[in-house]
């Protein structure tokens, strides 16, 4: 196998970081949703918190995506 | 592959004015300019704002009142008492790359927070900034916070070490997580930019997806730039309180 092929194969296998992206998301807005219907006053205590998580959930995929570029443009 | 891509070229430095002293290039680049016209649009917003005090503020005097009262209550919920000194390091801080990441959504222009190093600096000031406070305000007793109280002592050799690597971690993470949000985002953008001009009529769901992907990025620019100021926050709280 040449090292254009292999690079393109790493750079696929680094996007699998994305699978746990998306089950941290989702988990997150899940709870979110969950916890507003039982308590909708609690909706703007949760929501910053909501998406605090989202955000640092959705960063761990991007870690995967970085590693994904670097791969292909940078070695 | 028949496209012709270059998602990252955006990202690219280029010299505006070459200076070159010693060795050492210290070039006016675009990224430069990018930080400049930030603090020039911040410093302009804050001094200009509020510089008139009216009782009923108008417009912009209400956005320079909404972020200040925004970062102050951040600071006072997550970083708890004690906290208020450094109130205006962690409101430079959330301006600051609040500013970078919403100029580089504007086409054309630079994102400077695109720049591992940039986001790193800030990264690696925010650290060293807290690790000092702690070690300030508690002296050698900063050391109980890798430390977990009421653990088994056997537990304690497995635990000390993960607590000390999850502190010297967080430069990184902070960084790459601020820079990796920025990089990805607008390599997506320019990747389907790029589709829409290499498929003629169809270039209009392209087109359409980019369009979706800037709603999500106008958020993501404000979500991280909250991140980063609520992250810097709870590092506060640890060097002051220590858990």
């Amino acid at each position: 196998m040449d090292l254009a092929s292999a690079k393109m194969i790493g750079a696929g296998l680094a996007c699998i970081a994305l699978v746990g992206a998306g089950i941290g998301i989702g988990n997150v807005f899940s709870s979110l949703i969950s916890a507003v219907a039982r308590n909708p006053a609690a909706q703007a205590q949760v929501q910053p918190f909501a998406f605090l998580g989202f955000a640092l959930a959705e960063a761990t995929g991007l870690f995967g995506l970085a590693i994904a570029f670097l791969i292909l443009f940078v070695f | 592959m028949a496209l012709e891509l270059h998602p990252l070229e955006q990202f690219k430095i280029a010299p505006l004015i070459p200076i070159h002293i010693g060795g050492l290039d210290v070039s006016y680049t675009n990224s430069a300019l990018f930080m400049t016209i930030a603090v020039v649009l911040i410093t302009a917003l804050l001094v200009l704002g509020t510089g008139r005090g009216a009782l009923v503020p108008g417009r912009w005097q209400s956005v320079a009142e909404m972020s200040y009262e925004f970062v102050a209550d951040m600071v006072e919920t997550n970083a708890g008492h004690g906290a208020e000194p450094y109130f205006p390091f962690v409101f430079t801080l959330f301006m600051f790359v609040l500013f970078s990441n919403l100029l580089g959504l504007i086409p054309y222009s630079y994102t400077v927070t695109s720049q591992i190093i940039v986001t790193f600096a800030l990264a690696a000031t925010v650290f060293i900034g807290v690790t000092i406070v702690g070690f300030v305000k508690h002296g050698i007793h900063f050391g109980r916070l890798f430390v977990p109280e009421g653990v088994p002592i056997i537990l304690l050799f497995l635990l000390v070490p993960i607590e000390l690597l999850s502190y010297f971690i967080r430069p990184f993470t902070l960084s790459i997580r601020l820079f990796a949000n920025m990089l990805a985002g607008h390599t997506m953008l320019a990747i389907f930019g790029g589709f829409a001009a290499s498929v003629g009529l169809l270039a209009i769901f392209p087109v359409l997806l980019d369009v979706a992907i800037f709603a999500l990025e106008i958020l993501v620019a404000a979500l991280q730039a909250y991140v980063f100021a609520i992250l810097t926050c709870l590092y506060l709280r640890d060097a002051l309180h220590l858990h």
